[in-house]
């Protein structure tokens, strides 16, 4: 194929399944940490707060040493990893691990200012009517913040996409195993000729991002239209 | 419905001391807003946690500080229906309504769903979508909501506050119904005396923050004779309305009114104010009052410096408000008969 390389075509299906993989597993988890922030007041939270966001202000590149520092094989949680026989350190969950991080501040951000909007009442009004605090966190939350929840993991699902700095310090940039999108472009931009290559990956992250942001929202849409026909 | 309350409770600023046991069906919580009507409507619903005391419904404990008893809002079976209804934006009306009902085991379900789906008349909203309620509709869904819950008690907070005036008292003669028709006790909660009175037989009555008396609504309303600004006021439910000379002529008991407001059908309830009654000792010949009522007086109470005189129209009751000078010139007592004088133009329409 003239316009793809088998190695480009690689490049874009890991990144892919990289993003998708990150946003499936942050989903549930930033849902959970955005509830504990908008509702819950305990010691510490601040603290917490600060942790969570930190990778939103910190130069990725540390975010991803940071990371190689604990989960590396001489890292603090090195020997816990490698009994349970997990390598994260060049490896594709590496990939994974670097977008999660990097784009779980996002995700957190946008579903809590999406739940911070939903009127308490609505709780209690479940709670009156019967529902466990559990019951009504799936049938008056969760729906009330889908549409922060949407815009919130195609946030994050597009940062994946793009994530550079903390991939390539945890992960590396190893061809066909954790060469995503934009390190690809990186090589090619270091190897003479390679011009052309470059632009045309920068193309597909064009469309790729554009398609990102016509799924939210067109979904964000639907979600509004099932509140308010 | 046996409820015994003895809570207190600190928020911010706010302080909240209730003590006090009720045992009726028709439960009024009155004061003016900020009094703490709210908060002790959280409490028993367990939204809101006391800092201290006991409430018991019906024998089963909800709440003991000492025996650190805090039974969960979801467990309790107290219905709320809120002032802003607080209907779920992101579900039809009927997955509004189903809300509580399919969350309580089959056998205490006590309300069959089309039964009360057809006293609010609400089967033609079914399959629509929240938003698209009128304020009406909306608090009948809401009402609905709670009530099929099959709630051990509901509380009101409010519930036709926001509500403008026509449609206020249209929603009055459903809850009644729904209440009456599946027999369950109601505490409800405003700061409007005519609501209180059509609403509710007892009431507690809220001030600064403390409840620590139960009175009947009755004698609620006859206390403000004398300081509330409109005097009491006489609920008067007439029928049977038939236009003549212009005017209005209803059937009010045994009894023929004459107004100038103009008959509806379906319910008329007028209000007429205990001041806007004129007591003659006998019939004068002619007066420009169109309604000249002869009645036995029943019974009479003092407030402040005037006097309430219970009159007996053919069976119909009817309170008047004089001064105690006017009460020795009339040899108003026991037993006595007088005429009331009252114009056309006095009555006031309720719904």
């Amino acid at each position: 194929m003239t316009f793809l390389s088998p190695q480009d075509i690689q490049a874009v299906l890991l990144s892919v399944r990289v993003a998708v993989t990150a946003t499936l597993i942050s989903a549930p988890l930033g849902f959970a940490v955005a509830y504990v922030f908008v509702y819950l007041r305990f010691p510490g939270k601040s603290v917490l707060e600060g942790v969570i966001n930190l990778p939103l202000v910190l130069p990725p590149v540390v975010v991803g040493y940071l990371l190689l520092i604990i989960l590396g094989r001489q890292g603090i949680l090195g020997p816990l990893l490698e009994r349970l026989g997990i390598q994260v350190v060049f490896t594709l969950k590496g990939a994974v691990v670097a977008s999660v991080v990097v784009g779980f501040p996002l995700l957190v951000r946008s579903i809590r200012i999406g739940m911070e909007t939903i009127d308490r009442d609505y709780i209690r009004a479940a709670r009156t009517l019967g529902a466990g605090w559990f019951d009504s966190l799936f049938t008056v939350v969760l729906p009330l913040s889908g549409r922060a929840l949407v815009a919130g993991m195609s946030l994050m699902f597009a940062r994946s996409l793009g994530e550079f700095g903390a991939t390539i310090v945890l992960a590396g940039n190893i061809p066909g195993v954790t060469q995503t999108i934009p390190l690809s472009i990186y090589d090619y931009t270091n190897t003479p000729g390679g011009d052309r290559n470059a632009m045309v990956l920068c193309l597909v992250s064009v469309v790729l991002s554009f398609g990102v942001l016509m799924v939210s929202e067109a979904s964000a849409r639907s979600l509004k239209k099932g509140r308010n026909p | 419905m046996n409820l015994s309350v003895a809570i207190s409770m600190t928020r911010g600023a706010f302080n909240l001391t209730a003590d006090v046991r009720v045992t009726g069906n028709r439960i009024g919580v009155f004061g003016p807003s900020g009094s703490g009507k709210s908060t002790l409507m959280l409490a028993l619903a367990g939204l809101e946690r006391p800092d201290s005391g006991r409430i018991v419904l019906d024998g089963r404990t909800l709440f003991d500080s000492e025996k650190k008893i805090h039974v969960p809002p979801e467990k309790r079976r107290i219905g709320v229906v809120f002032q802003h209804t607080h209907l779920f934006p992101h579900m039809s009306v009927k997955r509004n309504l189903f809300y509580g009902y399919r969350r309580i085991p089959a056998a205490d379900r006590k309300i069959v769903p089309g039964a009360l789906i057809e006293v609010l008349g609400l089967g033609d909203l079914l399959d629509r979508n929240v938003s698209g309620l009128s304020g009406g509709e909306r608090q009948r869904v809401a009402l609905g909501r709670t009530v099929l819950a099959s709630p051990r008690l509901i509380l009101m907070d409010e519930p036709l506050t926001g509500l403008d005036r026509d449609l206020k008292y249209q929603i009055i003669p459903y809850l009644k119904k729904v209440l009456d028709e599946f027999c369950i006790p109601m505490m409800f909660i405003s700061h409007s005396m005519k609501e209180m009175r059509l609403m509710t037989e007892e009431v507690l009555v809220f001030s600064k923050g403390r409840v620590d008396e139960c009175l009947s609504i009755e004698d609620l309303a006859r206390r403000n004779m004398a300081t509330g600004d409109r005097s009491y006021a006489n609920l008067i439910s007439v029928n049977d309305p038939k236009p003549r000379n212009g005017l209005w002529q209803y059937a009010w008991g045994k009894n023929t009114l004459v107004l100038t407001e103009p008959g509806r059908t379906g319910g008329n309830m007028f209000e007429l104010s205990a001041k806007d009654i004129m007591l003659f000792k006998r019939h004068p010949e002619a007066s420009s009052a169109r309604n000249l009522l002869t009645c036995t007086v029943t019974g009479t109470f003092v407030v402040g410096n005037r006097l309430g005189v219970e009159l007996d129209c053919s069976g119909e009751k009817l309170v008047c408000q004089i001064v105690p000078e006017a009460a020795g010139e009339l040899d108003i007592e026991h037993g006595k008969q007088v005429v009331a004088a009252i114009k056309a133009t006095a009555f006031e329409r309720v719904f």
